[in-house]
C-alpha cells in the first residue's frame, strides 16, 4: 500500500514510540500537518519554534526519550536554532522536522526558503534533506538512531513539501537504520580498565568528577558503588547533579566557577582526577595551566573526541561510562581514604559562617532563601527547571537533588528564555511530577508567550521569578570587574502577577521572607499553573566565584560578615 | 607536524561540506584535500593533510568518525607510503627558452601535453617537493598559471589495511530509566 510522504513521518514516529511532538505549523510542513490528526500522538502547539525545541529538549532530559520538534521553513527553522544549539551542548537527544519548499523550487530563493541544513551544520549531530517520499522513513528512522546513539544530540530531517505530498510503497525492515561499525572500535592509545584501577589503588587523595554522562548512561548505581567501595569522595558539575545524590556522604557538591569553595580546592589538592561522564569545560577548570597541578587524571567519555581536549590525561577510555564501570567495579579494592576525606572536611573551614543560610534573618528576601524554602517545602522531590544567570547557581546550591534528571538546566550554552518552554516538555513528559520553574525576570521575558501553551495544554506548573530588576550575571560581573558601571543590565518588566493573570494563571507577589513559605505551599496546593513573582535583593551576588580564567582555587568568597547592598 | 590522514566517506550529497566544516568549526588548517572514487562503489576516499600536534591528530580522527557518513579513518603519516601530487604548468616558452624548458621537464620526467606558439603546458606528477622543485626553475620563463591537485597518498605493501567499516544496526540506546516523580519511562 502507498502512503504519502507526511503519513510515512508520523508512521515513522509512532514507530519510534513518539507520543508528543512540539510544533508550530507553516506553508512548507501543512501536507505533514494535515496528515498528523490520523496517527495517535500529541501534538502542542508552541507559541515560537525556539519553544518548540527546548520543550523537546526537556522532554529528552526528562526521560532519556527522544524529544520532537516540528516547524515549517525558512523563519520556522531558523527560530529553532537557539534550541537546537543548546541541546548539541548538552547532549540532548531531539530531533526536528522542518518543512522546506517544493524540490524543484531549491536553490531559486523561493519564498521562505532558507538553507536550514546548511545552517545547522555545525550544531547538529546530522542532519538530512529529504527530497521524495520513499527517501522520509529511512531518514527519519536513522535520525532517531542517531540521536539516541552514542552521545546523544540534535538531528534535523528537512522534507520538501513535494516529498510530504509524493507517495511511496515503503519496505519498513529495509528502512531500518544502520550505522558505520567504526565509530566504536578501541583505537590504539586507548586506556582500559586495568590502568585505571592501578592508578586509583595507587592514589591518596583521589576525587571522582562526575558530569551528565553518569545519568546519560544509566551509571548512577555504578558510581555510587565505586566511589562507597574505594572510599572516592565525588564533585559534580552542574550538569550532574542528581546523578548522584546529594545527601550521600561522599558527595561533596558542585565544582567550578560557582562551586563550593572546598571542593574547588579539593580538586586542587588531588592527587588523581577520576572524571566520569564530564568534559572539563572551562566553567568548571578556570585557568588550565594551574589546574589540578599535582593529579594524574582518568577520563571516561562516551565521545572520544573530548579525550584529551582541554586537559591532558594519563588514562583516557572512550566508552559509554556504565560500561567501562561494569568492568571496574569487580577490580576495584577496597580502600580507605580518612586521612584525605577528613582533609577536605577541614577545607569546609569558615564556609558554613559566609553561607547566606546561616546568616540572621533581617526581613530581606534573598534568593537563596527562596530557592532554600522551595527545596523544603518541595521536600527536594520536585523536578526543577531552570533559566540561566544568578538563579541558576543559587539553584545549584540550595536546592538538593537526590534524584537523576531533577534538574533540568542549559549549561553549556546558557541559554536564557530556556526554563519555561524546558519545563513544559519536562511536565509533559512527566505528567505525575511537580515541575517548578525557577527563572530570573530577564530570562522570563524572552520566552513568557509560552505561558498561553501552559494554559492551552492544561498544565500544573509553578513558576519562581527571582525578580531583582537586574540581568544579575551580567551586573554582578560589572560589579566585581566593571566598576559597577551597570550598562544596559537594569530592566523593567511589566507586572508579572498582572501578566500572569492575564494569561489565566494564578499568581502572587511576595517581597518578605516570612511570605515565601505560604505563597510556595498555595503553589504546590494549586492543580494548575501557578506564578510567583519573588522581589528580592536587588543587587546580592553569587559566591563564591572563579573569575573566568583565574585559577580555580583563587575564588571570590562572600564578604563576611555579610555587606549590605541595597536600602531597606 | 603535517598529518596525512585517508578518510572513507559515503559518496552522498554534501559530504565535502561536512568534512570541511569539522575543519573549520574545530579551528584545524587543511594543508591540502583531495576527494576521489575508491574500488568500493558508493565510498570516496579523502587524502587530508592537516597540521596539528600528536593530541590534535587523534581529536581530528575522533571527531571525524562523529560524522555519520565517515566509514573509516586512517593516520598514514608515520606509516611508509606513498604520496603524490599532480600539476599542470603553463610555461611561457618562445625560441631559446623554448628548447631550455624541453630539456629541464626531461629532467624532471615530467610531459609536455599542450603546445602553442606562446606558452606549453607541462604536466607532472611526484611528491610535492620535486613539483615545488619544477616550479622553482621554471619560474623564470615565466608560469602563465598552475593549477596542482593536492596530495593524495596510500600505504605501502600489504600492510594489513583496515577495512571500510560496515554499515550495522545500532546498538540498543542503554536504560536510563530516571526516577523523578511518577515518571515512567
Ligand atoms: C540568550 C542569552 N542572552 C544573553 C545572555 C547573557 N546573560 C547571561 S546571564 C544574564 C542575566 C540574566 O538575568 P536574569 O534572567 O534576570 O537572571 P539573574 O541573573 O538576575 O538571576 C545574561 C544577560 C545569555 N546567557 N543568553
Amino acid at each position: 500500500m502507498k502512503l504519502t510522504g507526511a503519513q510515512i513521518l508520523w508512521e515513522s514516529l509512532v514507530r519510534e514510540g513518539v507520543t508528543d511532538v512540539f510544533g508550530y505549523p507553516g506553508g512548507a510542513i501543512l501536507p505533514a500537518y494535515d496528515a498528523m490528526l490520523a496517527y495517535p500522538i500529541r501534538h502542542v502547539l508552541v507559541r515560537h519554534e525556539q519553544g518548540a525545541t527546548h520543550m523537546a529538549d526537556g522532554y529528552a532530559r526528562a526521560t532519556g526519550k527522544v524529544g520532537v520538534a516540528i516547524a515549517t521553513s525558512g523563519p520556522g527553522a531558523t527560530n529553532m536554532v537557539t534550541g537546537i544549539a543548546t541541546a548539541m551542548m548538552d547532549s540532548s537527544a531531539i530531533v526536528c522536522i522542518t518543512g522546506q519548499v517544493g524540490s524543484k523550487l531549491i536553490g531559486s530563493d523561493a519564498f521562505q526558503e532558507t538553507d536550514i541544513t546548511g545552517i545547522t551544520l555545525p550544531i547538529t549531530k546530522h542532519n538530512y534533506l529529504v527530497t521524495s517520499a520513499e527517501d522520509v522513513a529511512p531518514a527519519v528512522l536513522e535520525a532517531f538512531a542517531v540521536a539516541r546513539g552514542g552521545r546523544p544530540g540534535p538531528v534535523l530531517v528537512d522534507i520538501t513539501k513535494d516529498a510530504q505530498q509524493g507517495s511511496s510503497e515503503v519496505d519498513w525492515a529495509a528502512a531500518e537504520p544502520h550505522l558505520s561499525e567504526a565509530y566504536d572500535e578501541a583505537l590504539p592509545g586507548d586506556g582500559d580498565a586495568r590502568d585505571a584501577i592501578e592508578l586509583i589503588t595507587a592514589a591518596e587523595r583521589p576525587l571522582i568528577l562526575a558530569g551528565h554522562g553518569v545519568m546519560l548512561s544509566g551509571a548512577e548505581r555504578q558510581i555510587i558503588e565505586l566511589a562507597e567501595r574505594a572510599q572516592i569522595p565525588i564533585a559534580v558539575t552542574l550538569l550532574g547533579l542528581g546523578g548522584v545524590p546529594a545527601s550521600h556522604p561522599l558527595n561533596l557538591g558542585m565544582m567550578g566557577m560557582h562551586g563550593e569553595a572546598w571542593v574547588n580546592n579539593a580538586i586542587q589538592e588531588a592527587d588523581l582526577l577520576i572524571a566520569l561522564g564530564m568534559r572539563f569545560d572551562d566553567r568548571v577548570t578556570g585557568n588550565l595551566k594551574t589546574y589540578a597541578p599535582t593529579a594524574k587524571k582518568i577520563h571516561v567519555d562516551i565521545d572520544r573526541a573530548e579525550l584529551n581536549k582541554n586537559v591532558r590525561v594519563d588514562v583516557g577510555i572512550a566508552k559509554d561510562l556504565r560500561e567501562a564501570l561494569d568492568e571496574w567495579l569487580p577490580l576495584v579494592k577496597p580502600g580507605d581514604r580518612a586521612a584525605w576525606l577528613s582533609r577536605i572536611d577541614s577545607l569546609k573551614g569558615d564556609s558554613a559562617v559566609r553561607d547566606i543560610q546561616n546568616l540572621p534573618d533581617d526581613g530581606h528576601l534573598y534568593a537563596a532563601h527562596v530557592i532554600n524554602d522551595i527545596w523544603r517545602l518541595t521536600k527536594g522531590e520536585a523536578l526543577v527547571v531552570t533559566d540561566v544567570g544568578q538563579h541558576q547557581m543559587w539553584e545549584a546550591q540550595y536546592y538538593k537533588h537526590n534524584r537523576p534528571r531533577s534538574l533540568i538546566t542549559s549549561g553549556g550554552l546558557g541559554t536564557m528564555g530556556f526554563a519555561l518552554p524546558a519545563a513544559i516538555g519536562a511536565k509533559i513528559a512527566c505528567p505525575g511530577a511537580e515541575v517548578w520553574v525557577i527563572v530570573g525576570d530577564g530570562g522570563f521575558q524572552m520566552t513568557c508567550p509560552e505561558l498561553a501553551t501552559v494554559v492551552q495544554e492544561h498544565l500544573d506548573i509553578n513558576i519562581a521569578i527571582i525578580n531583582n530588576g537586574f540581568l544579575g550575571m551580567v551586573r554582578q560581573w560589572q560589579e566585581f570587574f566593571y566598576d559597577k558601571r551597570y550598562a544596559a543590565t537594569p530592566i523593567g518588566g511589566p507586572n508579572f502577577a498582572k501578566l500572569a493573570d492575564a494569561f489565566g494563571i494564578a499568581a502572587t507577589t511576595v517581597t518578605k521572607r516570612g511570605e515565601v513559605a505560604g505563597a510556595v505551599e498555595a503553589a504546590r496546593r494549586l492543580k494548575r499553573a501557578a506564578l510567583i513573582d519573588f522581589q528580592v535583593e536587588q543587587e546580592d551576588s553569587v559566591y563564591p566565584m572563579v573569575p573566568a580564567g583565574a585559577d580555580l582555587h583563587k575564588m571570590i568568597r562572600r564578604p563576611s560578615p555579610i555587606v549590605e547592598t541595597a536600602a531597606d | 607536524m603535517l598529518h596525512t590522514f585517508a578518510v572513507y566517506v559515503d559518496n552522498k550529497p554534501g559530504v565535502l561540506n561536512r568534512v570541511a566544516s569539522l575543519f573549520r568549526r574545530r579551528a584545524f588548517n587543511i594543508e591540502s584535500l583531495t576527494v576521489g572514487h575508491t574500488e568500493t562503489p558508493g565510498v570516496s576516499r579523502m587524502t587530508v593533510v592537516v597540521d596539528t600536534d600528536e593530541y590534535g591528530a587523534r581529536r581530528l580522527e575522533a571527531h571525524l568518525y562523529r560524522l555519520v557518513p565517515c566509514r573509516r579513518v586512517d593516520n598514514i603519516t608515520t606509516a611508509p607510503s606513498i604520496s603524490r601530487d599532480l600539476a599542470l604548468i603553463k610555461v611561457a616558452a618562445t625560441g631559446n627558452a623554448r628548447t631550455h624548458v624541453m630539456q629541464l621537464v626531461d629532467v624532471y620526467r615530467a610531459r609536455i601535453v599542450d603546445v602553442s606558439p606562446e606558452s606549453l603546458v607541462i604536466e607532472t606528477t611526484g611528491t610535492e617537493d620535486k613539483i615545488d622543485s619544477l616550479v622553482e626553475v621554471l619560474r623564470p620563463y615565466g608560469v602563465i598559471e598552475m593549477v596542482r591537485t593536492g596530495r593524495v597518498a596510500m600505504a605501502r605493501g600489504t600492510t594489513p589495511v583496515r577495512p571500510i567499516a560496515p554499515r550495522v544496526p545500532p546498538r540498543a540506546a542503554p536504560d536510563v530509566s530516571g526516577d523523578v516523580g511518577n515518571c515512567s519511562v
